[in-house]
Formats: structure tokens, sequence, C-alpha cells
């Protein structure tokens, strides 16, 4: 089966590529791009005043399955994220059980494929059952195909396990993706400590419980090396902290979501749950020193921490209800908002979507160099739209962006040559 | 003349000047009937009010059930052990049980913060807040304005200092909203670690030093050391709070003459407060818990006559 996107404006960072330009996919892989190229039986795809671009990849999201399929699953997941644009997921490894052996990496896999719809990345914990003290069998996990390990959700408090984490899976080249976060700074807190939470008698998460954290880890990669990738950016001076890190060349990467640069904590004054998530929405500077990392690059890429809840848990109490939001659906309207505010350039967005999580992760994704599979993402950068609760292809509806309106989104998502998503219905063509 | 139109009390922080000088004027006019020998007036008879506690209380929930009573309401007390959540109800489906059976204002105390506001978004009868974890007090907040209001003949540019635990207190909360609305300078006063991080943005002025809150003060308002929320590390000893926050006639000595004391109660006599303090001529803490009833019963009485109307507009308009 062949595809002729025609006329779109064709931006790929890791070619220098950003041209108005025809782009050919035959039997799965990018085939050729050029001025007019003649669609000689090929599907035409008018993409006149869209983007064209590698698909996007989500290194952080939870699918929930196996164990709470009542919030998520791999097929309903994988369908909000091809709705969303992306053409690959990472799912983090805290289910039930925990994906922390052969059969549960293998389980996510085979699962995915018969979802097929999207490209599934299994992340693996780092310790057995994410109790934070013994490593899993990190070597088998790595040939069973994860390509990640993280106890996201739950931080690794012990220091001596992380330094040795880090010494092991640097064998298999394999990424720790850290939460940051000091337990006992946390201890109890809900919200970000600040003006807000001291009104609302809320107790508060310090920003400081990340910073000290992300110290620690760059103290321990200073030390003995080892790839460290830090989720969900929240804070200032951890930033800071690690632009001096990369300053000195040290394997450090990191992301942000977009609902930490998008909202503060003052949104928590209604006391509602779809504004609580872990780490918690923080400052205006807080805000602004995210926006300016992920210019200068500081801030690798961006991804959701899709957290999929289901109304009866989120629609109680705050200080009851979990925390985490869902974000695929959402993610590139909000993103897109940096490029209409002049804060990123379309490649530069394209970089944080695509190129940096297929790069930091060894992933031989994020490009529309001729070879490459075709996962590919149109994205109709202007088209105003709202953010609508019944819409959601995830089983869970928890965003706190329901109601918003966003300018822009994708318009088709294509993976390894399939045609999954157009104008918002997933298709799956052959 | 201002109208209450709110359906529920939930927080002084979202009411206008004008709607507390209502409740406070209210709660006047209600005060006298506690004083008669036959105190019992027809005013909301008929109504029922459920004061529902997921936590120990006895002032407050006396308080309420006497103002409900004195207003001919029907007043029932469910006392809950430990959340619902524990045992697979939500507090919403709760709320919602206790909706159906037609009653007309749900009295909550709760330990979450926001859960008034949860159920106030969800049921159509009116909620007033007895207390929700560590954010507000309103009717807490409410009596001590009349206290202070009934001594000193106003509000304006008093003094008053707030000392003790500020980080959890929702009384130390509601009284501030009330206080600063109403025109007067709030100081907050505490060890450091009872204070709370964005204090200085709160419209007062902090310090640890308690001798600098009792100068020049007009009122103080000793908060109750909650033992429970302490968490282990904010303070060594109550041996030690006791040395640098307790209350003591020797440290009045500096003290306006015309200073009044208030506690929300319950004391801990020697911790917080001296009982010379306690019990001095400075303090108006009994007078706190009579207007309590006169202050429940103007708000029992403004968010009934606000839904009766609500309903009646409902009802034409069907």
């Amino acid at each position: 089966m062949k595809f002729l996107f025609k006329g779109g404006r064709v931006i790929d960072p890791k070619n220098k590529r950003d041209e108005r330009c025809d782009l050919l996919v035959d039997r799965g892989k990018i085939a050729q791009l050029g001025k007019n190229i003649s669609s000689n039986g090929a599907q035409v795809i008018d993409a006149e005043g869209g983007w064209v671009v590698p698909g996007l990849i989500d290194m952080h999201v939870h699918f929930r399955q196996p164990g709470r399929e009542d919030k998520e699953t791999i097929l309903s997941g994988s369908r909000a994220a091809v709705k969303g644009g992306f053409t690959s997921v990472l799912p983090m490894a805290n289910t039930e059980p925990v994906v922390d052996n052969r059969g549960a990496v293998e389980f996510l896999l085979a699962e995915a494929k018969r979802v097929n719809l999207v490209n599934v990345f299994p992340v693996a914990a780092v310790t057995k059952a994410l109790q934070g003290e013994e490593l899993s069998e990190i070597g088998e996990l790595a040939d069973a195909g994860c390509v990640a390990l993280s106890d996201d959700g739950k931080p690794i408090h012990n220091a001596k396990l992380m330094r040795h984490a880090l010494e092991y899976a640097s064998m298999f080249g394999l990424p720790i993706i850290a939460h940051e976060q000091d337990p006992t700074l946390f201890e109890g807190g809900v919200m970000h400590e600040g003006y807000t939470s001291a009104v609302l008698g809320l107790r508060g998460i310090p920003s400081v419980c990340e910073s000290i954290m992300v110290a620690r880890d760059i103290e321990l990669v200073k030390f003995v090396g080892g790839k460290l990738h830090i989720a969900h950016v929240s804070h200032a001076r951890s930033i800071e902290l690690i632009r001096e890190a990369k300053r000195h060349g040290l394997p450090i990467t990191c992301e942000t979501a977009p609902h930490y640069f998008s909202l503060t904590d003052q949104s928590v004054s209604r006391f509602d749950a779809n504004f609580k998530m872990n780490p918690p929405l923080r400052s205006e500077e807080d805000v602004e020193a995210i926006k300016k990392a992920l210019k200068d690059g500081t801030i690798d890429c961006i991804a959701t921490d899709h957290a999929p809840h289901t109304e009866q848990e989120k629609d109680v109490e705050f200080d009851g209800a979990p925390f985490g939001i869902i974000g695929l659906e959402s993610s590139l309207g909000l993103c897109l908002s940096l490029v209409h505010a002049g804060v990123l350039t379309p490649t530069e967005l394209v970089t944080r979507m695509s190129l940096a999580p297929a790069t930091l992760l060894g992933l031989p994704k994020g490009t529309l160099s001729v070879g490459a599979d075709a996962d590919i993402t149109v994205i109709d950068p202007d088209a105003p739209w709202t953010v609508r609760s019944e819409e959601f292809e995830s089983k869970s509806k928890n965003s706190p962006f329901v109601g918003w309106t966003l300018k822009g989104r994708a318009k088709l998502t294509m993976v390894g040559g399939r045609l999954v998503m157009r104008d918002g219905k997933i298709t799956k063509s052959e | 003349m201002t109208q209450w139109t709110r359906k529920d009390l939930l927080a002084l922080e979202e009411l206008s000047e004008k709607e507390i000088r209502l409740v406070l004027e209210t709660a006047y006019s209600f005060k006298e009937i506690s004083a008669r020998p036959i105190k019992k007036v027809p005013t909301l008879r008929g109504k029922t009010v459920v004061n529902l506690f997921f936590e120990p209380s006895t002032r407050t929930r006396v308080s309420f059930e006497l103002a409900a009573k004195r207003l001919s309401a029907d007043a029932m007390n469910i006392a809950v052990q430990d959340s619902s959540l524990s045992k697979g109800e939500t507090l919403k489906d709760m709320a919602r049980n206790i909706e159906a059976m037609k009653v007309d204002i749900l009295v909550m105390r709760h330990p979450s913060p926001g859960s008034c506001h949860l159920l106030a978004r969800s049921l159509k009868i009116a909620v007033v807040n007895a207390g929700d974890g560590s954010h507000e007090h309103p009717t807490q907040g409410l009596l001590d304005l009349m206290t202070i209001q009934e001594k000193k003949g106003k509000l304006e540019g008093l003094k008053v200092s707030i000392i003790g635990d500020i980080l959890h207190s929702r009384v130390a909360r509601s009284n501030l909203w009330g206080l600063v609305k109403l025109g007067a300078q709030v100081t907050l006063c505490g060890p450091k670690t009872l204070l709370p991080v964005a204090c200085e943005r709160l419209n007062a002025r902090t310090t640890c030093d308690l001798e600098e809150a009792i100068e020049g003060a007009d009122v103080l308002n000793i908060l109750r050391v909650q033992l429970e929320r302490q968490h282990g590390c904010l303070f060594p000893s109550i041996r030690e709070y006791a040395q640098k926050f307790c209350v003591t006639p020797e440290r009045l000595r500096k003290a306006k003459k015309d200073l009044l004391i208030l506690h929300p109660g319950p004391m801990n006599r020697g911790v917080e407060i001296a009982p010379e303090v306690a019990d001095g001529p400075h303090s108006v803490i009994l007078d706190q818990v009579t207007h309590g009833i006169a202050v429940r019963m103007a708000v029992l009485f403004l968010v009934s006559q606000a839904n009766s109307i609500r309903k009646e507009r409902h009802e034409v308009s069907v």
C-alpha cells in the first residue's frame, strides 16, 4: 500500500527539513520526499495547510492493564494515543501485577500486537514489585524487550540501590527514568506547598522534595555513570540543576508534562481533584522556568504522564483522591499553544515531542528519513477545538482541560505505513 | 440592605464584607432568644437539620443542635467514627442519601479540606461547614467577630493577634478572612514550623515572637495546640511549647489594659493558655460560646430563607 502526502509542510528536525513538499510512503517505510511527486497508484492524502511530522512519541503513559482495566486498557489507551497524534508510547510498569518479569513484558507486547494501533515500548520496574528493595531481573527484562526502567510513582529512596541500579542498567544500555521525590519531605502532601495550600489548608508538597532528589541523582551519575532520565520535571530549581549537569556533559535527560506549563497551583482552589497530580501543579515562576527550559533544550521532551482514574475515585474529598490526569488527547493542543505564543518554533516542538524521546531512548523513530518506519502525524496547527469529556477515547475522563478551547490538533496518524486515525476517527486500515 | 442569596455557608474567604456584617446583625437579633425563659421561636418549624460529624466535637455539635432547636427545626446528629470511604460508601453517596430523606440543611464537620465544597456542588440542599480539616470553620470565625465587635464596639482598626498552630488551624483561617475583610489588622504568631510557608502573602503580619504579638494588641485569639496534627517533628515537646508560647499573666504585663482574650476551645490549660489568663478579667471565652448559638441560628436562618426563595422562584419559572 502506498500513500502520497501532498502539499504539506514537512518538518523533520533530524534532517533539518522544514519545507513544503510531498512525501511518499511505500510498504510501511518513508520512500521519497520532494516537490511534485506523482501519485502513481498511491492513495493521495491532501496535507495542504498541515504539518507533516515524524509520529509523536509519548514516553510516559499509564495504561493500567493488567489490573485496572476499568481505568484504561492497552486498547483504549492506544485509541487515545493515536487520536492525540501519537505513534509510539511507553507504558509505565506500575500495573497490577507490576511489570518486573519477562512474562509481564511479553504480555504487554502481545496485547499491543493484538490491538495493533500504536507502537508500544514497555518500561519495566527497576525494583521487584516497585518495593525499592531488590533490583528486578534487569538483564532478562532487557532481553524481553523493555526499553527503559522505572519505578515511576514510587521514588527510589535508597541511594545505594539507586547507585547500583544506574550501574547495573548501564550494562544493557537502559536508561533509568526517575520519579524524583524525597518521601520524607513529601509525606502526606496533596498539592504544591505555597500560598494556595496555605489558604486551603491542604497539606503541601514542597518544591524542594523534587530538587533535592534531582541533586542526589546527578551526584550519583557523576560518580558511577549510567543513563538517567528525569520524569515530569515541575520545579525551577530542578531545571537549574539539570542545566548545570548537562553543561558538564553528564548523560542526563528530562521531560515535563503539558500541565506543568499550562496550569499553576492556583487552579486547585475549587478542590477539584482533576487538578491533583504528582508532582503537583506549581508556581508561576516554575511555569516560566519550564517554558524557558523547553526553549533552550534543558528539558529534552514533553511526555503526558497520562494517568487515567475513574470518576468515582476522583470525585471525592481532595485529599482522598488519587494523583494523576489523562493527557494523550489534549497534549498536542496544549503544546501547540507554546508555538502560537512564540515560545517554541515548530521544529522545536517536533523535536520535543518526537525526535528527542526517540534519540534518548535509542529508538529508530522520530524522523522522516527515507527508509525509516512510516510513523507520521499530520497536524492542523490552527484548527480551534474544544476539549470535551464525552469525546475522549480514553476510558477515563479525569482531565483538568475539559471545556478548554485549544488551537490545533492531530488530523491524521499513520503507524508503520497504516492509516490509524483520520479527522478524529480511528480507522486502522491495512 | 444586603440580602443573603447563598445556598450554603462554606468559607469566610468567599464572603463579602457586607455578607459578613449581615450574618452578624442577624446574630445580634437572635441573641436575645437564648436569654428568654422560653428559648424557642417558630422560625424554622418543619425544617430538618442534620449534623453530620466525622470528627469528635462537643461544643460545635451541641451549639448547632441548640441553634436549630431554638428555631424549632428538627435536629439530628450523625457521628461517623471514621470516614465512610473505608466502608466503601463515598461521602457524596452518603450525603445524597441524607438529601433523599428530605432534609433541609446539612451541617458537616469532616477532616478533609474542601469536603463541604464537594457536597455543596452535588446537593440541592444547604450545606453548612462546621469545620473542614485545616481549611475553615466559618461559624467559629463569625462568633469570634461577633464577640470582639460586641466588646469593642467595632472591628475596624483593631489589632488582633492569632497565636499558635496557624498551619493546621481552620479557626485561624476563618478569623483571618473575617477580620481582614472587616478592617482589623491581623498578626499571626507561632513557632516557625507552624506558620504556613507563604504566610507573608496572607494580608497579615507574622512573627515567631510572642511578646511582639502581645504588645499593642487589642485582642489575642489563642489557638488550641492540636497534638494529633503535629506529625512528630514540628516542635520538640509540650513542655517547650508552653515555655515559649503559653500566654501567661507575666507575659501580659506589657499588654493593653482592655485586652480581650479569646480561645476557640477546648483549652489545654497550662499549654497554650495559663489558667489565670483563661479565667481572668480579659477572658471572653464563655461569651464566645454563648455567641456561637446566636451565630449558628443566624446562619441556619439565612441559608434556609435563601433556599426557600430559590425554590419559590424555581416554581414560578416552571
